[in-house]
C-alpha cells in the first residue's frame, strides 16, 4: 500500500485532535457555524467516533440575522445525525435593539463574541472545537491547535504553550478553557477538495443560483427577509450569486458566479484573485484587527 | 475515494540567523505559487510603505510576520505555519524565529518537519546560529537539509563565495552526522533559483529550491517498521463493541494479526479494522483507526498496541535529551508530568549528565537547565511505559514535560535508552502493608510538614507536638532540617538545585516512615511550592498535612536565634531564604499557624486538634488498656 496522500494525512490529524480532546477534556462542545468548515469538521467528528456518535453537542451562536437557509440546514443536519444542538442568542443584545446596520463594529462584538462567551459560561464547556484555519489570516497562522483562553476568554498570543509533535497539553488552570482547531493545517482549497471527494453536505448558499440582492458599499447583499431596510435608491436585482464565506446575511457579500456545483466552485477558486475573508466586514479595520478581536474572545 | 489529484504532503521548516531572509523567502514562495490574493497583496503594499524595510519595495516578510509586535519590531517571534501547493506536492511550512531566545520555537517547528531549509547570508557565511539550527535539526531527526545560500545578488552571484560556504557547511555537517544535504544559491528578494533556475548563476547545475522541494524522496521509514499504536480512546457505544482508537505510529495492521498490549504484555488478535473510510482489511502508519480485538483484554488510553512478536521495550528509567523551554529552570530532583504518545506519567529528573553548548557542541557540567538549554539527564517515571528510542520513533520516543503547578509545557525531550537498573530493580509486593501496621498501632500514619522561614518557630512547635503525641502513646519521628543536613544531606548546599534535592530526599524518607506506620513530623524551611507538592504527591490523599508556620520576615529576623539573618545581611551567607532566596507562601496548607498571635504551646495544641478532627489519631483509644 502506498503512503497516504495529503488529504488523508490532514484527515488523520484532525481525527486525532478530536479524539485527544474527548479523552482529556471534561465537557467539550463543537462550535457549529453551519459554514463549509463546520460541515467538514462535523464530517470528521462523525468519522472519529464511529460507530459511536460524537460525544459532545453542537453549539450554534444565532445572531438573529442568520441566513434562513443556514438555519434550515442546521436543524436538518442535527436531526439527520441525531446530535444534540444548542442554540444561543445574546438576548440582551436583542432587547437593546442591536442591529447590523445600527451598531457598526459593536454589532459583531455583542451578537457574536459576547454571545459565544455567554454560551460557553452558561453550559460550562471546557473545550470548544472551532473551524478556524491557519491560512485564513496572519495572526491565525501563529495560533496553536489547542489555544487557551483565560477565565475572561482572552487570548494571549505572546504566551502560548509550545506545541510539539502531536503532543497536545490539554491541562487547564482554574477558569481557563480551550479553543481547539482541528482544521488548523487545512487551506480553503483543501476544504473544498475534501467536500468534493467525500461529498460532504454543505449549505446551498455556497453554490450559485439566481438570488435577489442589493448593492451596499460595493458588496452584494442578499435580500434574505423583509427586515433588511431598503431605501428608495436601493434596487433589488436578481443575479446568479454564491457565497464564499457565510456570516450574518446583512454583512456578508455575495459574488456573482455561475459555479452551481462543487467542481465548478473549485475551478472558480483556482482563478480567483481575492481572499475569502474579503467578503466579510469583520476584520477590515487595520492589519491587526482580527488579532485584536481574538484577544477579546472572538473565535 | 476518488482522487483526481493525488499529491503528497511535505512539512518543512525554514531557519537561520536573524535577517537571513527567512520570511522573505517564504513570502516569495507564496507569491510565486499564487497563494497571495489581490486584497492581501494590496494590504501588503500598504504595510510595506508604512513599516517595510525595503525602501518602498514590497517587503515579503510582512506577509508572514503575523503578530502586531512582530510587524512593529520587524522580527519573527513565534512559529508561523504557511501553506502552498504545486502540481506535485502540498507544503506546510513552519517559519521559525532566528533570535537565540526563540530556540524553543525552532524546536517546535522542527518536531513535525521532514525537511529543513537553513538559510545562510552569502555575505556572512556559516554562523553560530547556522550551527545551532543544524544541530537542532539533526537532534530532532530531520533527514533532509537544504542549505539556501541567500542574498546572492549582494555578492554578484559569486561562485567562489557559494563554493566556500558549501565546503564549510559540509565539513561541519559531517561532524554532527547530517547526511542528505543540498546547497542552493538563491536570492529571496530578487527571486533567483527560488522557483525557477536563475540566469545569474549559470555555474550552478542543480535544481531551484522549489524543484528540489517537489522532488525530494519522502519515503517514511515508519511505513516499513513493526506495527505500533498508542491507544487514544476506547470506543464503547454499546456492550457488543469495544474499539481501540488511535493513530498508527508505524507499520501495518491487518485483520487477524496477533497483537500485544503494553505495558501489560497481554496478547490477542485483531478482529476488525476501521479506517476513516469504514471497515478495511488493513491500515498503515499515519492513519487514524479503530481496532477491535478477538479477546476481552484490559487495554486503556495510554497503552501501546504492537505486533505480538516484536514489541517495544517497557521501562521506567531512561536517559534522555531535554530541551528546556521555560523561564523557570529545570532542576535536578524536581518532578514534572511527562506526556508521551497518549500517556501522562510523573517524571523525576535524575542527575543531569551534561548540558550541550549548542554553539560548540561541547558538553558542560550542569545542575540545572535554563530557557533554551539542551541537556542530557536521567529520568525516573512513577510507572513503566512502552517506548522506543527517538531515533527510531518520534511517537514513542518524543515527550513533553508539563509543570504540575502552572500546567505549562516547560520542556521537550527525546528518549535514548532505558537505564539498566530499571530493568533489574523490581518492586517487591509485600504482605505486611501500611494498613496492617496502622491497625496495629491505632493511628493513621501521616506526614506533618512544617514549613516557614528560618526562625519562624517550626522546630519549637514540631517538638511540642511530638512530645504530646508521644505522651499519648503514638509512634512518631521528627525529621529536622538542621539535623538531616548533618547526615543524610551533608553533601548538599543551599543553591536552588541543592534545596530541591534536599527536600526530595527528606520527602522520600518521610514516605518510607509513613509506610512503616509512623506519624512523621518534618521541620524544613522548604521554600518552594513545587517541592512541597512533590512531597504531597508521594503519599496518599489525606496523608500529607502541610503546616504553615506563618511569621513575618521582620519578626523572624528580630528573633534571629542563630544569628543567621545578620550573617546573611552582611553577605556572608548566600541564598538565605527571605533575604536573597525566595520563600513561596503555601496556598493550600491544611493548617496555618500565625505566630504573631499564637504562642508555641497554643500552636501545638491546634495541630493536635486538627489530627483528632481529621481522624489521624482516634479519640477513644486509651493507650493504657
Amino acid at each position: 500500500m502506498s503512503a497516504l496522500d495529503y488529504l488523508q494525512r490532514l484527515e488523520a490529524e484532525s481525527i486525532y485532535i478530536f479524539r485527544e480532546v474527548v479523552a482529556e477534556c471534561e465537557k467539550p462542545a463543537m462550535l457549529y457555524s453551519v459554514g463549509k468548515d463546520s460541515s467538514v469538521m462535523l464530517h470528521l467528528a462523525l468519522k472519529a467516533f464511529a460507530p459511536a456518535k460524537p460525544p459532545f453537542p453542537l453549539l450554534q451562536i444565532a445572531s438573529g440575522w442568520d441566513f434562513r437557509e443556514m438555519l434550515e440546514f442546521r436543524d436538518a443536519t442535527a436531526k439527520k445525525f441525531d446530535l444534540e444542538l444548542l442554540v444561543h442568542t445574546n438576548e440582551e443584545g436583542v432587547r437593546a435593539g442591536v442591529k447590523p446596520w445600527t451598531h457598526g463594529a459593536a454589532y459583531s462584538d455583542i451578537m457574536l463574541t459576547q454571545a459565544l462567551r455567554q454560551a460557553l459560561d452558561k453550559y460550562g464547556f471546557d473545550a470548544a472545537f472551532g473551524g478556524g484555519r491557519r491560512d485564513e489570516e496572519k495572526s491565525r497562522a501563529k495560533e496553536r491547535v489547542f489555544s487557551f483562553r483565560s477565565a475572561h476568554h482572552r487570548w494571549d498570543p505572546k504566551n502560548q504553550r509550545p506545541e510539539l509533535w502531536s503532543l497536545y497539553n490539554a491541562r487547564k488552570n482554574r477558569g481557563e478553557s480551550i479553543r481547539v482547531f482541528p482544521l488548523s493545517n487545512w487551506t480553503e482549497m483543501d476544504v473544498w477538495q475534501y467536500i468534493h471527494l467525500q461529498q460532504v453536505p454543505i449549505v446551498p448558499l455556497y453554490l450559485a443560483k439566481p438570488r435577489p440582492v442589493v448593492r451596499r458599499d460595493g458588496r452584494l447583499i442578499l435580500v434574505d427577509d423583509e427586515r433588511l431596510p431598503l431605501g428608495s435608491a436601493d434596487r433589488v436585482e436578481t443575479l446568479s450569486v454564491r457565497f464564499r464565506t457565510l456570516g450574518c446575511y446583512p454583512l456578508t457579500g455575495a459574488t456573482e458566479s455561475r459555479a452551481d456545483d462543487v467542481p465548478a466552485v473549485i475551478r472558480e477558486m483556482l482563478s480567483t484573485k481575492n481572499s475569502e475573508r474579503e467578503g466579510r466586514g469583520v476584520d477590515k479595520d487595520g492589519a491587526s484587527s482580527l488579532e485584536q478581536k481574538k484577544q477579546e474572545g472572538y473565535f | 475515494m476518488n482522487r483526481p489529484a493525488e499529491k503528497s504532503l511535505l512539512r518543512f521548516l525554514t531557519c537561520g540567523s536573524v535577517d537571513d531572509g527567512k520570511s522573505s523567502l517564504i513570502g516569495r514562495l507564496l507569491y510565486e505559487t499564487k497563494m497571495i490574493f489581490d486584497d492581501q497583496f494590496a494590504a501588503l503594499k500598504d504595510d510595506s510603505r508604512k513599516v517595510g524595510t525595503r525602501a518602498g519595495d514590497i517587503d515579503f516578510a510582512l506577509l508572514v510576520d503575523g503578530l502586531a509586535a512582530e510587524r512593529e519590531q520587524g522580527i519573527t517571534i513565534d512559529v508561523a505555519y504557511r501553506f502552498f501547493a504545486t502540481e506535485k506536492r502540498k507544503f506546510i511550512v513552519a517559519d521559525t524565529p532566528g533570535h537565540v531566545q526563540y530556540t524553543r520555537n525552532m524546536v517546535t517547528g522542527a518536531s513535525t518537519a521532514e525537511l529543513a531549509v537553513i538559510l545562510i547570508d552569502a555575505r556572512k557565511g556559516v554562523l553560530t546560529q547556522t550551527r545551532r539550527h543544524s544541530y537542532l535539526a539533526a537532534l530532532l531527526g530531520i533527514r533532509h537539509i537544504v542549505v539556501a545560500v541567500n542574498k546572492m545578488d549582494l555578492v554578484d552571484y559569486s561562485r567562489d563565495i557559494f563554493t566556500k560556504i558549501e565546503r564549510d557547511y559540509r565539513e561541519f555537517a559531517h561532524q554532527i552526522k547530517l547526511e542528505a544535504i543540498t546547497c542552493i544559491p538563491v536570492s529571496a528578494v530578487a527571486g533567483d533559483n527560488v522557483t525557477s533556475r536563475s540566469r545569474h548563476t549559470p555555474w550552478y547545475g542543480g535544481p531551484s529550491l522549489l524543484e528540489h522541494l517537489e522532488s525530494v524522496n519522502l519515503r517514511d521509514p515508519a511505513q516499513g517498521a513493526a506495527f505500533r499504536m498508542p491507544v487514544q480512546w476506547v470506543n464503547r457505544p454499546n456492550a457488543e463493541f469495544r474499539g481501540f482508537a488511535g493513530m498508527i505510529a508505524s507499520g501495518v495492521v491487518r485483520r487477524g494479526d496477533a497483537l500485544r498490549a503494553l505495558p501489560s504484555g497481554r496478547t490477542s488478535t485483531v478482529a476488525r479494522v476501521f479506517t476513516a473510510e469504514g471497515e478495511a482489511l488493513e491500515a498503515v502508519a499515519g492513519q487514524s483507526v479503530t481496532l477491535t480485538l478477538a479477546d476481552e483484554i484490559d487495554v486503556s488510553r495510554g497503552d501501546v498496541l504492537s505486533t505480538a512478536d516484536a514489541p517495544p521495550a517497557v521501562a521506567n528509567q531512561f536517559e534522555a535529551t531535554i530541551i528546556w523551554m521555560h523561564d523557570e529552570p529545570l532542576l535536578q530532583g524536581r518532578a514534572y508530568l511527562l506526556k508521551i504518545g497518549t500517556k501522562t506519567v510523573t517524571a523525576t529528573i535524575a542527575p543531569i549528565k551534561y548540558r550541550v553548548n549548542v554553539n560548540t557542541m561541547e558538553h558542560m557540567a550542569a545542575k540545572k537547565l535554563d530557557l533554551n538549554d539542551i541537556g542530557v539527564c536521567g529520568l525516573e517515571l512513577n510507572s513503566a511505559i512502552a517506548f522506543e528510542s527517538y531515533r527510531d520513533s518520534r511517537v514513542l520516543g518524543g515527550f513533553i514535560l508539563i509543570d504540575r503547578l502552572t500546567n505549562n509545557t516547560v520542556g521537550a525531550g527525546l528518549l535514548h535508552f532505558a537505564l539498566r537498573r530499571s530493568q533489574n530493580v523490581h518492586w517487591q509486593a509485600l504482605d505486611v502493608n501500611k494498613r496492617a501496621r496502622a491497625v496495629l498501632s491505632h493511628q493513621q500514619p501521616c506526614i506533618l510538614w512544617f514549613t516557614g522561614l528560618s526562625g519562624a518557630g517550626k522546630s519549637t512547635i514540631a517538638n511540642l507536638v511530638e512530645k504530646q503525641l508521644h505522651a499519648d502513646g503514638r509512634q512518631t519521628y521528627l525529621l529536622d532540617g538542621d539535623n538531616v543536613r548533618h547526615g543524610l544531606n551533608k553533601d548538599l548546599g543551599f543553591t536552588d538545585q541543592d534545596r530541591v534535592e534536599n527536600i526530595r530526599r527528606v520527602a522520600e524518607v518521610a514516605r518510607l516512615m509513613v509506610d512503616a506506620g509512623l506519624i512523621v513530623l518534618v521541620s524544613f524551611i522548604s521554600p518552594f511550592r513545587s517541592e512541597r507538592r512533590m512531597a504531597r504527591a508521594l503519599v496518599e490523599p489525606g496523608e500529607f498535612i502541610e503546616v504553615f508556620v506563618d511569621t513575618p520576615l521582620e519578626q523572624a529576623e528580630a528573633r534571629d536565634a542563630k544569628g543567621l539573618y545578620k550573617k546573611a545581611r552582611r553577605g556572608e551567607l548566600k541564598n538565605f531564604t527571605g533575604i536573597d532566596s525566595p520563600y513561596e507562601v503555601p496556598e493550600d496548607a491544611e493548617i496555618r499557624l500565625d505566630t504573631t498571635t499564637l504562642a508555641p504551646e497554643a500552636a501545638a495544641a491546634r495541630v493536635i486538634l486538627h489530627l483528632r478532627e481529621a481522624g489521624i489519631i482516634d479519640v477513644g483509644y486509651d493507650p493504657g488498656i
